[in-house]
């Protein structure tokens, strides 16, 4: 599906029906909830700078449970909003079904691909980032064992756990890598408790850095990692200070200046089933 | 196995049994009296909100523990009030506590720090630190009893000794002290209590603030000592995990200690060995995380003999029909 034929399908859908051309764009947020300082965080803002510089108003909607997202979808498209943006893979399923259903309308997914002419599939190159924190955390660990903690066990987050472990293995081929995933439901992109757990559980098995991907269990594991003295590095978001400085100061145990931060997700836009285009951003940081 | 690695697992196995014990010993209370009360994960998720919502505000743990006890035991009177005072189905109730809590944290939370519901990070006086007994250091070199001193009985927080703690008082509570002998009673049999001139309606308001008070510590613990800050729905199901291992330790204090030991130590073994590796085949981590839930189904289908609830549990007392 090229650009210029669904521009000419949308076009055609203008002029099908008027009423269509003063449809305002919807935002689906996926269970993450908007402020979940991630991806859906990521979309909220971007539409309210587009809201802030064009005058243009959107219409959002926040999912509550796994059950709602047919409904909500369908409803969006029934009253005319388009494009529809819904960030997460898990509407993917359901959009396959739907989308084949309002032929005018115009969907963007986020995290999955859709195969439907409609559709606008956003994917992402996480396992090149992750190679790159794997990279930097084989050279900074002294004991060799480094650790990976996901949140639900799926796909997208083995996607993290393939790269991080290639960058390890790349950089030191003895090094032995910790694999943890939270649990296998929703909950656990919400369980710091057991993100705590977890990391305690790999340094005692002997890991000092350790790599989350895992929403806001990851929040746990940088900050069990702060207490206990070893390195960590997150995701998506830019971790707050206090992980890392308010607690027992990792500098303060004497390892060093070394300290990963935070690792934004290198973005890959896919249209259609054509795999193509390059890294839009790319942004590290490596303080210290 | 490695004796340091037993004591590892043990020692996480300690942690993560904290929050369970606390909310089993609530329900105990509540129960005993006939209140039965599903809303031990509302209860715990709004006191870990609160205190660390005041304790990120004040910079001080101890006054977002007293919040957090506070919001906790407000649930619990609003369950009392629609459950003992309004003789409402205290499920419903239960529920309607589950969800007011799940709601309202994040509304409050949102309000309050605009972190999208959940609270700043907690560091320094905000957050309970470990407590090293006298002598943890010392001892260390003492062989066998050494490392299981210092490792395992030192080094954690105020709140896990004081679950511990609280499983002999509440036997010395309620099988030997006048209020618990009540207490029993007016969830066995309310009338006969009522026949000797005692307020069953006052009994039941006191175990249900009692269990408040519990889930409350139970909550600070989960957001101000084992994580630091409050996230969306942090409680993940522990609220139901406790109610379980009270089924289990059939309504009886030192049994509640064994059985949330067993799901602490479950959990614990499944984050320690994620994969384990028997021979030929290898067991996979799924198993290992899905083995709380799988004990639970087999205790609860009464593997463990009849577990029988306090007879006039469930019943809202009226005194004349």
């Amino acid at each position: 599906m090229s650009l210029t034929k669904s521009m000419l399908a949308g076009t055609a859908a203008l002029i099908a029906a008027p009423m269509m051309a003063f449809a305002d764009p919807a935002l689906i947020f996926d269970l993450g909830g908007k402020f979940d300082k991630s991806f859906n965080e990521a979309a909220y803002r971007g539409a309210e700078r587009w809201k802030a510089e064009t005058g243009g108003s959107y219409k959002e909607l926040e999912m509550q449970s796994e059950a709602q997202r047919e409904q909500a979808l369908r409803r969006l498209a029934e009253t005319g909003a388009n494009p529809i943006v819904m960030t997460g893979f898990a509407f993917g399923e359901v959009l396959t079904k739907l989308a084949g259903d309002y032929p005018e309308t115009k969907f963007v997914i986020i995290d999955t691909v859709v195969e439907a002419p409609n559709v606008q599939s956003v994917v992402f190159t996480e396992e090149q980032g992750s190679y790159v924190a794997g990279v930097m955390a084989a050279m900074a660990s002294q004991t060799g064992t480094v650790g990976f903690i996901g949140g639900m066990d799926i796909p997208l987050i083995h996607k993290f756990e393939c790269g991080y472990v290639q960058g390890v293995k790349a950089t030191r081929p003895d090094a032995r890598v910790i694999v943890n995933y939270t649990g296998t439901t929703p909950a656990a992109w919400n369980d710091p408790v057991k993100g705590g757990e977890l990391t305690r559980a790999q340094k005692s098995s002997g890991a000092d850095v350790i790599y989350a991907a895992a929403g806001g269990t990851g929040i746990g594991v940088l900050q069990a990692a702060a207490d206990e003295g070893i390195l960590s590095i997150g995701v998506d978001r830019q971790p707050e200070r206090a992980a890392s400085g308010q607690g027992p100061d990792l500098d303060g145990k004497g390892r060093g200046q070394c300290r990963l931060r935070s690792l934004y997700r290198r973005r890959r836009h896919r249209r259609g089933h054509a795999r193509h285009g390059s890294g839009r951003r790319r942004r590290q940081r490596f303080d210290g | 196995m490695d004796f340091a690695i037993v004591l590892q697992v043990l020692d996480g196995a300690l942690r993560l049994m904290t929050p369970l014990l606390f909310a089993c010993l609530a329900g105990l209370y509540s129960e005993r009296a006939g209140i039965f009360d599903i809303g031990l994960e509302g209860k715990m998720l709004m006191a870990g909100f609160a205190a660390a919502a005041v304790a990120a505000v004040t910079g001080n743990v101890w006054l977002g523990l007293v919040a957090g006890i506070g919001a906790s035991v407000a649930l619990a009177l609003l369950h009392g009030l629609a459950s003992i005072t309004f003789r409402g189905n205290q499920l419903i109730s239960g529920v309607a506590v589950n969800f007011l809590a799940a709601g309202l944290t994040v509304l409050l939370g949102q309000r309050l720090f605009q972190l999208g519901g959940r609270t700043p990070s907690l560091g320094g006086e905000a957050r309970f630190g470990p407590v090293t007994l006298p002598f943890a250091e010392t001892l260390r070199d003492v062989p066998v009893l050494g490392p299981i001193y210092a490792e395992l009985i030192s080094g954690h927080t105020v709140l896990v000794y004081l679950a511990l703690a609280c499983v002999p008082l509440t036997w010395w509570v309620l099988f030997r002290t006048r209020f618990g002998l009540r207490l029993r009673a007016v969830g066995e049999n309310p009338a006969s209590v009522d026949t000797a001139g005692v307020s069953v309606t006052r009994l039941r308001y006191q175990a249900v603030i009692i269990c408040g008070i519990l889930c409350g510590l139970a909550g600070a613990y989960l957001s101000t000592a084992l994580a630091a800050g409050f996230v969306r729905d942090m409680t993940a199901g522990r609220g139901y995990i406790a109610l379980a291992a009270l089924i289990f330790a059939k309504w009886r204090p030192a049994h509640a200690l064994f059985a949330t030991f067993l799901f602490g130590l479950m959990e614990a073994i499944a984050n320690r060995f994620p994969n384990i590796d028997i021979g030929p085949i290898t067991v996979p981590s799924m198993f290992m995380n899905a083995l709380p839930y799988i004990l639970t189904v087999i205790i609860l289908a009464g593997f463990v003999g009849r577990a029988i609830p306090p007879r006039a549990g469930g019943e809202p007392y009226v005194k004349e029909r």
